[in-house]
């Protein structure tokens, strides 16, 4: 098992004539043959895509349209920031449980109206501003780097994208390898927090141990730390490392992130550090020794 | 991106808010006519600058005696004297760190006979992903203190984006906020227009600190501080044009030209690093090792050579830096792309100080190589712990 995807996704992609879209659906592809099934360009529906190792992948006028002809079962979305937002919700329109998109700096505005259309929906929403999810050897959405990964036991969350690739490749090199991968974002209005992906990797039976990354601002760390608590009382425990990014953060500025800020006195990274030890998760001082540090926590 | 708080109440005025009348005042001459335009006989004169905490701030340049920041004037004579005295000078607040910032622009304001002061802001709260008031009736405070004190005090209701505020919203407010008669009346109309204004402009904050109540019973926007998403600049031009690049620090502004995410911060090590947390991470290792990091600086997932190369030249330009650390983990940024631009930038403006390069992912041998072969004084590093170890270990030499 794993959570979220495996090789029997079948993806669309959402800007997938574009430079970025392009490039990534052929990793995808690349990646022990993830099945991208498809395209949608409104204008572009009925023509033929092509990537540079000569792969065909037919394009739709419309997310429904593609998902009705080929049983797609997921979406990734590489469209500009501008029209992003639009484009989950024709994703959400057409049922499509599964979105991921990957578009940064979309206007906080137009995830507000996402949000509220994604609440009253079966749909899940991956990101934005994430670099995807990958379940090794068997599926890759998104722009993580597949070579770093190991298929192993190792379930990472993550609000960063260079940080997931830091925690995939330490957990590979300490000979544990992933379960799943999933970046859930550096926006402050998103469409999955820390708690929906835990409670997967909680359930999941190759999910051996867990690593959470978090970033200073906004307070899901501290919301995700009580529900591993809660969990934990009733028997529910894996190990688990951790990381907050941002400790040297001044107030007041973002981040790169439009989510990482401390604003009001609140969201800096100690807070969130201590939240995360009360819980049990053994937090990691340095970015560099995420695998060791797991490597602990599963001795014990 | 923010803006000053005459700008702010234009904007709000735009939406039929109700602002007192004033006048900004770009140059120090200008104080006279700005003064007798305005009815009297009370006139604020308000420092314009982008940091909150003004009223209780000093003046630099002037004795500790000097009044602060805000200055409440009874003649227009008193108005010219009050410009004059802080036109120019240094006003240090709470939020503005000990250097202070230059008052080159002041606001001249009618004056109002204030009953109560109530705190209002609108902010997206992102724990429920929805646009969201703050109020409170401990207004005209430091509202970090109110909330950490009596948190009580402080009522949040969030806002359906279907609906907009409703009937039902106001009342909430207007309970929270302890408003009756015309004041309550002016709340069903002033809520609505906060939160239309704050929707259409694509605002980040909005903060009303205070709203008054005036002795008249009625409601009025005392001081706004205004925030817009910069992820939304780009859908409103008339919102850029009220951009002072004079607020901002001139290295964020030539790295806002190439699309860098930027921040100026304190210390001496420089960093370049791909990737928001792991750029935030690598200031964090700095410091665990024992330096601090004079940059945030995050090139993004598809840089240029040429990014990269300006990227590097703002960091060296920096006079505090005394060493630099390279880190990149390549998913979609290569190595030898990054390799290609330090090289690039260090051969158009030299290298005064130590550069521990670390590089990680794809296409990872052939940056290494592009480094090597550069003939450049380049300590290499084999993992960000190693990095972060040598770069403090060459500054300290």
């Amino acid at each position: 098992m794993s959570i979220l995807i495996d090789k029997n996704t079948k993806v669309l992609v959402q800007g997938l004539t574009g430079k970025t879209g392009t490039f990534h659906t052929e990793q995808a592809l690349a990646y022990h043959g993830t099945q991208m099934v498809g395209g949608i360009h409104p204008k572009k529906g009925g023509e033929t895509w092509t990537g540079s190792n000569g792969e065909n992948l037919p394009i739709f006028a419309s997310v429904a349209e593609g998902r009705e002809k080929t049983g797609a079962n997921a979406s990734v979305i590489y469209v500009p920031p501008a029209g992003a937002g639009a484009a989950i919700i024709e994703a959400i329109d057409a049922e499509v449980p599964l979105i991921v998109c990957i578009t940064e700096g979309i206007p906080v505005m137009d995830m507000v109206k996402v949000k509220a259309r994604l609440d009253k929906s079966s749909s899940r929403l991956i990101g934005p501003n994430c670099p995807g999810i990958v379940t090794p050897d068997e599926c890759k959405i998104g722009i993580m780097p597949g070579n770093i990964f190991r298929k192993g036991s190792v379930g990472v969350v993550s609000r960063s994208g260079t940080l997931t690739y830091e925690a995939v490749f330490q957990t590979t090199n300490a000979g544990l390898g992933q379960s799943t991968a999933v970046g859930i974002g550096g926006d402050p209005v998103k469409g999955t927090e820390f708690i929906d992906i835990l409670e997967m990797f909680l359930a999941d039976d190759e999910t051996k141990s867990i690593i959470m990354i978090g970033e200073i601002g906004g307070s899901a760390e501290e919301e995700a730390a009580q529900f591993l608590k809660d969990e934990a009382k009733k028997g529910r425990k894996k190990p688990m490392a951790g990381f907050i990014a941002g400790r040297t953060a001044p107030p007041g500025r973002t981040m790169g992130h439009a989510g990482a800020v401390i604003s009001g006195g609140k969201g800096g990274a100690e807070d969130k550090i201590a939240a995360m030890e009360d819980a049990g998760i053994r937090v990691s001082p340095s970015p560099a020794r995420l695998g060791t540090t797991l490597v602990e926590a599963i001795k014990g | 991106m923010n803006i000053h708080e005459y700008q702010a109440k234009q904007v709000l005025q735009g939406y039929g808010l109700p602002v007192a009348a004033g006048v900004p005042v770009l140059n120090a001459n200008e104080a006279e006519a700005a003064a007798k335009a305005l009815p009297g006989p009370l006139y604020v004169v308000k420092s314009q600058i982008h940091a909150g905490g003004r009223g209780k701030g000093k003046f630099k340049e002037l004795g500790p005696d000097a009044k602060g920041g805000v200055r409440l004037s009874r003649t227009v004579d008193e108005v010219v004297a009050n410009v004059n005295e802080m036109f120019g000078n240094t006003l240090v607040t709470k939020q503005t760190g000990p250097e202070g910032k230059q008052v080159n622009r002041l606001y001249i304001e009618d004056g109002a006979d204030i009953d109560r002061e109530l705190y209002l802001s609108i902010l997206v709260d992102r724990s429920v992903g929805r646009v969201a008031f703050v109020v409170s009736t401990e207004g005209g405070m430091d509202i970090e203190q109110v909330a950490h004190d009596t948190p009580e005090k402080i009522i949040t209701v969030a806002i359906d984006p279907d609906t907009g505020v409703t009937a039902d919203d106001t009342k909430k407010l207007n309970a929270a906020l302890k408003l009756s008669g015309d004041a309550a009346k002016d709340g069903e109309t002033v809520f609505p227009a906060l939160y239309k204004a704050f929707v259409e402009k694509d605002m980040s904050l909005l903060e009303v600190n205070p709203l008054i109540v005036m002795t008249s019973g009625r409601l009025r926007v005392l001081d706004a501080k205004v925030s817009f998403d910069g992820n939304a600049l780009f859908r409103h031009p008339e919102i850029m044009e009220l951009r002072d690049t004079t607020e901002e620090d001139a290295k964020e502004i030539e790295a806002s030209k190439w699309d860098l995410a930027y921040v100026a911060l304190d210390g001496n090590i420089g960093c370049m690093v791909n990737g928001a947390g792991l750029a935030m991470a690598t200031m964090d290792i700095i410091k665990l090792y024992g330096k601090e990091p004079a940059n945030f600086c995050d090139v993004g997932g598809g840089a240029s050579k040429e990014k990269v190369a300006a990227a590097f030249k703002i960091i060296t330009a920096d006079p505090r830096v005394e060493g630099i650390l390279v880190n990149i983990f390549g998913g979609i940024m290569k190595c030898d792309v990054i390799a290609e631009g330090v090289v690039a930038a260090v051969k158009e403006v030299g290298l005064q100080v130590p550069l521990v390069v670390r590089l990680e992912g794809t296409n990872v041998e052939l940056g290494k190589k592009i480094i090597n072969e550069s003939g450049l004084n380049v300590i290499s590093a084999d993992d960000l712990d190693d990095a972060a170890k040598k770069i403090v270990a060459a500054v300290k030499g």
